[in-house]
């Protein structure tokens, strides 16, 4: 049995997509009342729920606070639904400790946490809907809920996957492609200054290719900080004439 | 761009789970066609004028074929007259799931620019995508979407300038029922063999058509001649349970009736399974993967040993099977019975095109003939062509469609001819498509990765290059040699050593990794040398141009440079990328000549004499370490320049300078080998000589025995030594026969990745290490080894699948693979070439000795023309003499004379070509005389050779 055709000779991707194309993006702010800042966002069928907490005090031991500047706190979850096979455990596992991990030292990079010393924020990502991406998307969702809590950021932080395949990077990766045996690698950036907040791959990939693979995933992540700056003007706008 | 969703399920292997896909849809996918305004694209590949000469659609059309017909009716399509054809996505999707060859094939087709296909992405354009329905079967839903997306065309090509005559669109489909319904729809639809015959202009396609299913009823009577074969669901669990064993079907090259199947065990452990009886084959072909069921033990039979061919008129489908049959069954003993089982089941097909030629119907009317294979392995292929008048005595290939049980012989359809049988430029066609050798032109791809002529050398290359142009390098060559990929030098140096240079050309500079020039040539593997023809691995500006190292130009080389005392033992050992200008291409005796001469004292000249006389030193120093020096005889043609016949034969000779050149090319392999294996211990490509087992020599010693001569074979130095002292006095031929019969004992050398197997020892070099680095014009092994050494010197770059050793042992099987076919294409070709020689000279009497000795024959070695054939002492249709045949001699006693191996005789050669498909060398006894036996005149000869005698 032949594997799936990744990329056609007429440069189309499995979904119908060209290699350079994300998957649609859609997103709200403000989901929830209670929490200081929240965002829902989906990249395609890849769905996550972000919700934001603080700046406030140290919550546990305060042994952990920091004099110069605030600590962040990241909790990622995938509901038990979120995947085509029912998973035992929310969160907890290897995976989900790394991808924490993953996001906080993405937001540490991000957030002008040196504004609040000695203080506490959280971050919490729930996937609701798994269909590649993950890492990617939570990202862009939680850089959302940041801006509705009204913390201080750089810039937005924008994520997205690269894949490569044929010697074509491809954009934004569904989980058949991700699958399907490509390297793909994910970057998460601070597009106006043209940061790097974060790059991460686990698979081979030569050398040689790997400044196109960064190049290409630069780019895809400019096309998601409009996308977020829309969303973002939009959700001011709405709220401003609310409140006006 | 508009955005949709299709949810789809799917079940996997214990649970239901639901697998949900996007699935976009565009408005920017255009139709790709000339006439068309409304699309914007850049580049059209649909033509305006789309004619076809067809009594059926008489105006423009594009023709959309469906799965079913692309797949069965390929050969058609890749005619060049079918032009102007949309491949629809689903379509070309449905191919790649069901035959991976034929969804090749169809891609190399869409790339070929004249032909004008073009793929139309129909699953993803917002106008044709379709969703299945409830109810509906998911073949129901691609037909129904190869039917909008059929209507879409037609209707979006029609512009208001185009009138009725405008172009249209016409689906071809075999499905009856999806005929109907685009029917209904109002679409032009034809059946594909309809279309076909409708092509005024050429009938010739119609042959290439291949039965669809409804033909076949007619062709076959309606008894059932074989069980039917069990679906795969049944054979996979007979495999698991063990009831069923699967193997590769090997039909036997003697017997028609009779193959074996060969069961791969675990490691070592593989079995054969012998097949006998067509019912038990069950219309298996040669090379099919099988499920065999063995079969009670006591209907259990020994491999017959008659030989058996399928030949004769065709027989009726209602023939008396048990006829065929009687002939089997022979004595049988107990320990003659092997494993017998019979085929249930057919895992994989390995049908490909075969060579053969067509026997015409005894009904001159008739369009149905018999096609015999020219491999008598593959069972005769039922055909149906018109034009059989014009293809009787032509080689023609054929396709298997497929064998229904109710039919004796397989249902095929032609392909194409290659030309007359027995003329020389066809007969080369057959022996390489027979062997699997590529020999097609370079594709244009291949070609556009070649450097941009005219070619020169650029400074930055330059500076990359050890500049080596001042030395005096020379080449030595056999005569006319265009592809010259090694040179050498050898000069002394201030400090009183001498300084030796083996310069390759370096191909590896101009092949680059992965494109399609790399693909073709790793692909091919190696060049393959036929008579008087040579088929290239690389390109001919390559070969015999940019990096043929030819005199007074200047060429890139990789070159291998030891520092050397006088007992030409190696103080050091340096590799570099060069330029050099070679002084001199020399030819073997040339050289000879060159250092014999006492009066020249030229640069060359003395760089020659440096050599040879180091090249003595190592060869006496390695033949110390056991190395082998074996024989074989080589035939060389010379070949008439007008005509291309050849005209007379001799026998390669060995002169002092083939050794020199030899020796050093040994010595740069064995560098090159250890500093790639010390660089890359997991990944370099080396190359290895196992031992034969013990029991390979059996032969060898026998022979050697009686004469009195004691072989050892206890390791390789052994068998050097005694081979060196084996001398019969009187018999000067003794010791090359000796060594003859030791080749015949080696196993295969083969290419392998050192990362996946321990045993490097090249038994015949008596090398602990062995690579191939001396050739990379005309083997793949060598351009790998070359890009390995030159990471190795931090000359060039790496790249993933150099350091994947399961994708270099994938490789090294390829060129194990080419390697050993391209032997047989040679071998192949020579006898091919010495039966022309002996066409022209009628019979010839010659003296031979005996090399082996069989149980109805012996087998003559003639000398002078290296030539090996079968005397046989019982035929068909007279009494055979008495033979008395002696094992452990081995000896056979032919009425009063007692043959032994090494005897020597005297033979009569001649042609056989009572079987145009076959033609063969005849041997005749002659000397000694054995009344009834040998052929002291005409009358006791054979048919053929009579009528030859008498002219």
């Amino acid at each position: 049995m032949a594997g799936l055709e990744l990329l056609s000779d007429q440069g189309y991707r499995l979904d119908g997509r060209k290699a350079t194309e994300l998957r649609k993006v859609q997103a709200r702010m403000g989901v929830f009342a209670q929490a200081d800042g929240s965002a829902y966002l989906e990249q395609g069928n890849t769905k996550a729920l972000a919700v934001v907490y603080g700046p406030h005090e140290m919550r546990g031991s305060r042994s952990r606070a920091l004099h110069d500047r605030a600590v962040i706190n990241c909790q990622y979850s995938m509901a038990t639904f979120s995947t085509a096979e029912r998973k035992r455990r929310p969160h907890g596992d290897r995976k989900s400790t790394e991808m924490s991990l993953h996001l906080k030292q993405t937001f540490e990079a991000a957030v002008m946490t040196q504004l609040f010393p000695r203080s506490q924020i959280d971050i919490y990502v729930k996937i609701l809907q798994s269909d590649g991406g993950n890492y990617s998307v939570c990202v862009n969702a939680a850089t959302l809920a940041v801006i509705d809590a009204g913390i201080p950021m750089r810039d937005y932080v924008c994520a997205c996957t690269v894949g490569f395949v044929d010697e074509t990077p491809l954009a934004d990766l569904c989980y058949a492609e991700e699958s399907g045996g490509v390297s793909s690698l994910a970057l998460a950036l601070l597009p106006r200054g043209g940061q790097i907040a974060l790059v991460q791959m686990d698979a081979r990939l030569h050398q040689d290719h790997l400044e196109t693979l960064i190049e290409a995933a630069m780019t895809a992540c400019k096309c998601v900080s409009k996308v977020l700056d829309e969303v973002v003007r939009q959700h001011l706008q709405e709220t401003s004439v609310l409140s006006r | 761009m508009l955005k949709s969703k299709t949810f789809v399920k799917k079940t996997r292997s214990g649970g239901v789970m639901k697998v949900v896909r996007e699935h976009y849809l565009r408005d920017d996918i255009w139709c790709g066609s000339e006439v068309c305004t409304e699309c914007k694209q850049d580049s059209t590949v649909l033509q305006k004028d789309a004619c076809i000469e067809s009594s059926l659609c008489p105006y423009p059309h594009y023709l959309v074929p469906d799965t079913n017909v692309v797949l069965h009716q390929i050969d058609v399509l890749e005619d060049p007259v079918i032009r102007n054809v949309i491949i629809l996505q689903t379509v070309l999707q449905e191919v790649r799931h069901r035959s991976a060859p034929v969804y090749k094939r169809l891609k190399d087709i869409i790339h070929e620019q004249g032909r004008h296909f073009y793929t139309f992405t129909n699953e993803h354009h917002r106008e044709t995508f379709i969703e299945r329905e409830p109810g509906e079967s998911a073949n129901d839903r691609n037909d129904r979407a190869i039917r909008v997306a059929a209507k879409w065309y037609s209707q979006h090509l029609k512009t208001p300038e185009s009138g009725p005559d405008g172009l249209k669109v016409v689906l071809l489909t075999n499905d009856q029922s999806n005929k109907l319904k685009a029917e209904e729809t109002g679409l032009a639809v034809y059946k594909f063999d309809e279309y076909i015959k409708s092509l005024t202009g050429n009938p010739e396609l119609v042959d290439c058509l291949a039965l669809s299913n409804d033909d076949k009823n007619e062709i076959t009577s309606s008894k059932v001649l074989f069980p039917e074969h069990l679906p795969l669901s049944k054979v996979q669990a007979g495999i698991k349970s063990g009831s069923f064993l699967q193997g590769t079907f090997r039909a036997s090259r003697d017997n028609y009736l009779e193959a074996t199947v060969f069961v791969q065990g675990e490691g070592e452990d593989s079995t054969e399974v012998l097949i006998q009886g067509l019912q038990n084959l069950n219309r298996a072909v040669h090379q099919d993967v099988v499920a065999v069921q063995l079969l009670p033990k006591n209907q259990w039979v020994a491999p017959s040993s008659v030989v058996l061919q399928d030949d004769g008129a065709a027989k009726d489908d209602n023939v008396d099977e048990d006829e065929e049959e009687k002939v089997l069954t022979g004595p049988l003993t107990e320990t003659a019975r092997r494993a017998t089982g019979k085929v249930v089941g057919i895992i994989k097909r390995n049908w490909r095109p075969f060579c053969g030629m067509l026997n015409v119907s005894q009904i001159k009317e008739s369009t149905r003939h018999l096609f015999t294979p020219a491999d008598r392995r593959i069972p005769r292929i039922r055909i149906e062509t018109r034009q059989a008048s014009t293809l009787a005595g032509q080689r023609i290939m054929v396709a298997i469609d497929g064998w229904p049980k109710d039919s004796r012989y397989p249902n095929g359809h032609f392909v194409r001819s290659l030309g007359g049988a027995g003329e020389k430029d066809t007969e080369e066609e057959v022996l390489l498509l027979e062997h699997d050798v590529p020999h097609q032109v370079f594709s244009q791809a291949v070609l556009s990765f070649l450097p941009k002529t005219p070619w020169s050398i650029t400074p930055e290359d330059m500076a990359q290059r050890q500049d080596l142009r001042h030395l005096t390098v020379c080449s030595v060559d056999p005569p006319g040699c265009t592809d010259i990929d090694d040179a050498l030098h050898c000069r002394e140096l201030e400090n009183g050593k001498l300084e030796v240079g083996v310069h390759i050309a370096d191909v590896s500079h101009f092949i680059r990794p992965g494109n399609a020039l790399d693909k073709e040539a790793a692909n091919r593997g190696t060049t393959v040398y036929l008579c008087g023809k040579r088929i290239d691995m690389v390109p001919e500006l390559l070969s015999s141009n940019l990096c043929s190292l030819r005199s007074n130009v200047e060429r890139f080389a990789f070159s291998c440079i030891w520092e050397m005392n006088h007992k030409a033992e190696i103080l050091k050992t340096r590799f570099t990328k060069s330029v050099i200008n070679s002084k001199a291409s020399l030819t073997y005796a040339e050289a000879q000549m060159r250092i014999d001469d006492a009066n020249k004292n030229d640069d060359i000249t003395k760089s020659l004499r440096g050599l040879n006389k180091l090249a003595k030193i190592l060869k006496r120093k390695r033949i110390e370490n056991g190395a082998l020096t074996l024989s074989s005889l080589e035939v060389r043609f010379h070949i008439d320049s007008e005509t291309h016949d050849p005209i007379d034969l001799q026998t390669k000779e060995l002169m002092e300078t083939n050794s020199m050149v030899e020796e050093f090319m040994l010595l740069a392999n064995i560098s090159v080998a250890q500093k790639i294996y010390d660089e890359f211990p997991e990944s370099a490509l080396l190359r290895k000589h196992p031992a034969p087992p013990p029991s390979n020599y059996d032969i060898l010693i026998k022979a050697a025995k009686s004469k009195n001569v004691m072989i050892h074979t206890d390791s390789a130095k052994a068998l050097a030594d005694s081979l060196d002292v084996a001398k019969v006095d009187g018999f000067q031929y003794f010791n090359t026969l000796l060594r003859i019969l030791a080749t015949r004992c080696m196993m295969q050398a083969v290419y392998f990745c050192s990362g996946m197997d321990s045993d490097f020892h090249h038994y015949g070099l008596a090398s602990p290490i062995y690579t191939h680095f001396t050739s990379p014009i005309r083997r793949y092994a060598d351009i790998i080894v070359h890009r390995l050494l030159a990471v190795a010197i931090g000359a060039d770059s790496t790249y993933p699948d150099l350091m994947d050793k399961h994708k270099q042992s994938a490789l090294c099987n390829n060129l194990n693979y080419r390697h050993k076919m391209s032997q047989y294409a040679q071998r192949a070709s020579v006898a091919f070439h010495t039966q022309l020689f002996f066409k022209t000279r009628g019979i010839i009497n010659e003296e031979g000795f005996v090399l082996f000795v069989r149980k109805n024959a012996i087998i003559v070695l003639i000398p002078k023309f290296g030539l090996e054939g079968t005397v046989f002492f019982n035929s068909k249709d007279k009494a055979s003499p008495s033979l008395v045949f002696d094992e452990e001699g081995p000896s056979l006693k032919v009425e009063q004379h007692t043959f032994h191996i090494f005897d020597q005789v005297k033979v009569t050669i001649s042609l056989d070509d009572s079987n145009i498909q076959h033609q063969k060398i005849r041997m005749a006894l002659t000397e000694p005389v054995i009344p009834g036996v040998s052929v002291p005149a005409p009358e006791a000869e054979p048919q053929a050779k009579k009528q030859k005698l008498d002219r």
